[in-house]
């Protein structure tokens, strides 16, 4: 067996080996499942499917950083929980929420354009999404009920929500009884920045978002404090940091950003709201937060990592009749093999025989 | 209403409560031991999976629910080596393990989402299953009804009745003291999620060779999320975790009996009430005792153990 030795200083060659290593093994892990399971696909073509296609292509290019943004923003505020220990799970029920009042705000100026129509939206988006949050928040801080079940339970309730609407008050008069919205008319769609394709300015928004973020945790005191409480939550109550206000910030500015990333995806991509609205974004966002460690700008590399494993993963589906969870083995395997590697910056592996060797 | 629909209600409410009970019993002992792991969702969708393709090519129910055990064994295997052995992040790793079971059971099981089994049938024991009301109440289950109850009580026997369980439970507590009087704070804790994964995977086969006799990908619902609510619901008592789950099979029949019924409320309100019930038990309990919170919780859960020596 194996035994773990821990160095005297992190390993600074690991930081940044260990997600290179991740994503060897996880390709090579990959190669050998799909190799045993599809025994009719070539595997080789199912690898450039997914991962090369995706990167020589224009198109998918700016699928794939349609993708990254609302990943981008969904991560950024869920890494601001996580340093904290506040495990916001739920994230796409946030998204939902947001996506469904922001996305109301605009059914209900449908035939009103302006130029505030789109702030607005945003504004009730960001409302909904910090008060689904909240509601986490609310009962952790009140009666100590566990976030991560709290905030996952209402993920279920959101996308059921979201079908309610569809078939009831949000359905579109004149779409023959399809479950969907009406389409938003241009004043309330977010501007494309690449013409002829479906990237819009919310890629810029999540990347300004990225930076605000960093200097935020930086500078100020409350980037600090929550560092703090998440690694040391006694030391921070004996340094006056108060534990609640820490909750309530990091679910507010979560479930915040989740819900405008909401938003931008019904007024963006999507063009209305439809039942396909919630597309694991949410939980995805966990695995980038993870992969990026925490860090704000790492996070818009790790997006775009995570954005290709979508792109390639809906191909896959496409062209070899695969089905598209394929993309959450690869996600689920890349942050095992991740936390697995980031082990090294720690600790030293040793085997037994060696130690008894020394001895 | 009849006695007949009444008598159904309840084991419609039993049968539902099963695979909660198996999960939530096996992530008992897990987090007992000190260790949250929070991939029970995808060790139950794996051992589903397992169950329906085995039960599919071989027709042996007993073969079924065994590939369900080991399916979900082997799937929490990766949890257990990656936090016990490697020491990485509890949380982080339980929901890679969630997304990884999720995203490889749909995979493997892209071509069964058509086909269909035969359910295992239920006992029938001459005379006491003919017995009016008590019969079919008590003795017309399929045998992994009684499996689930039987387990609690075993978990229970060995947590509280056996030297083992003690010290499991000690380990749960403190591991650095439980290490220093020589207990091996790893194998104890890798054996438990061992069983974790094999009652969560044989609560993912109750879904597909019992309950529906068809393969889906998102057949869990998030019954894995509930049933660790349940554990906490249960304070970590085996005995609870029945009343419970009870709880939830209860509310999931009342609801779709209402949907029956024609209530006049949308399908989709009716659907969230399990989830909501969750939420609204979690709260309750805590209103209930405000001052003993988290007492019966084990103190190590979730932390990182490494023996310095």
């Amino acid at each position: 067996m194996i035994r773990l030795i821990p160095r005297t200083q992190p390993s600074k060659a690991m930081i940044f080996l260990s997600p290179l290593l991740a994503l060897t093994l996880t390709a090579v892990t990959a190669f050998f499942i799909f190799a045993f399971i599809l025994t009719d696909i070539e595997v080789s073509s199912v690898f450039y499917t997914l991962f090369v296609e995706p990167l020589i292509d224009t198109y998918y290019i700016s699928e794939l950083l349609v993708k990254a943004a609302p990943l981008i923003m969904i991560a950024l505020g869920l890494s601001i929980g996580f340093r904290a220990g506040v495990w916001n799970i739920g994230a796409e029920g946030q998204y939902v929420i947001g996506g469904i009042t922001g996305g109301a705000v605009g059914l209900y100026f449908y035939n009103v354009e302006g130029f505030w129509l789109i702030p607005l939206m945003s504004l009730a988006a960001i409302l909904g999404g910090m008060f689904y949050a909240g509601i986490a928040a609310f009962l952790k801080t009140k009666y100590q009920v566990n976030e991560i079940l709290v905030t996952l339970m209402l993920t279920y309730v959101a996308v059921l929500f979201l079908s309610a609407m569809l078939q009831g008050p949000m359905r579109n008069p004149s779409g023959f009884n399809f479950p969907e919205s009406r389409p938003f008319h241009d004043s309330a769609l977010l501007p494309i920045i690449w013409q002829g394709t479906r990237l819009n300015i919310g890629l810029i928004i999540a990347v300004i978002l990225s930076f605000v973020t960093w200097f935020g945790i930086k500078r100020h005191l409350s980037g600090l404090q929550i560092k703090i409480t998440g690694s040391a939550p006694r030391a921070a109550k004996f340094a006056g940091f108060d534990d609640k206000k820490t909750i309530w910030f990091a679910l507010l500015i979560s479930g915040g950003v989740a819900g405008l990333a909401g938003l931008f995806e019904v007024i963006g991509p999507a063009g209305q709201i439809t039942p396909g609205l919630p597309q694991f974004y949410g939980f995805t966002a966990i695995i980038v937060a993870f992969l990026s460690r925490l860090h704000p700008i790492a996070i818009i590399f790790s997006s775009l990592l995570i954005a290709l494993t979508y792109i390639g993963g809906e191909n896959v589906q496409i062209y070899f009749n695969l089905p598209s969870s394929i993309t959450n083995i690869f996600q689920g395997m890349l942050l095992f093999y991740f936390l697995a590697c980031d082990v090294l910056i720690q600790y030293k592996i040793v085997f037994f025989k060696t130690i008894r060797q020394k001895l | 209403m009849n006695e007949g629909l009444i008598i159904a209600i309840i084991i419609g409410i039993s049968i539902a409560s099963v695979p909660l009970i198996f999960a939530a019993i096996g992530e008992l002992l897990v987090e007992r031991s000190g260790v949250l792991n929070l991939g029970v969702e995808g060790m139950m969708i794996v051992g589903a999976l397992a169950g329906f393709v085995i039960e599919f090519h071989t027709g042996s129910s007993f073969l079924a629910v065994l590939a369900a055990l080991l399916a979900g064994m082997a799937i929490a295997s990766i949890f257990a080596f990656l936090t016990q052995i490697l020491l990485t992040n509890q949380v982080a790793t339980g929901l890679a393990l969630t997304l990884f079971g999720l995203g490889i059971a749909a995979f493997i099981g892209r071509g069964y989402s058509e086909e269909n089994i035969q359910l295992i049938s239920a006992i029938h024991i001459p005379l006491l299953s003919d017995f009016p009301i008590v019969g079919p109440l008590l003795f017309s289950y399929n045998p992994l009804v009684y499996l689930a109850f039987f387990m609690v009580f075993l978990v229970w026997w060995f947590l509280f009745k056996t030297k083992q369980g003690l010290t499991l439970r000690a380990i749960g507590d403190n591991h650095d003291a439980a290490h220093a009087i020589g207990h091996n704070v790893i194998r104890y804790r890798v054996l438990a999620i061992l069983f974790g994964g094999a009652m969560a995977g044989i609560g993912g086969a109750f879904l597909s060779l019992v309950q529906v006799p068809i393969w889906g990908e998102d057949m869990t619902a998030g019954r894995g999320w509930i049933a660790i609510g349940l554990v906490v619901f249960s304070s970590w008592q085996p005995f609870k975790v029945i009343l419970g789950a009870l709880i939830f099979g209860g509310i999931t029949i009342l609801q779709l009996h209402a949907q029956g019924f024609d209530v006049r409320i949308s399908a989709q309100y009716l659907s969230m009430l399990p989830y909501l019930a969750t939420i609204v038990i979690l709260v309750s309990l805590r209103m209930r005792d405000k001052n003993k919170t988290n007492r019966t919780m084990p103190n190590c859960l979730g932390r990182i153990f490494h023996s310095t020596s």
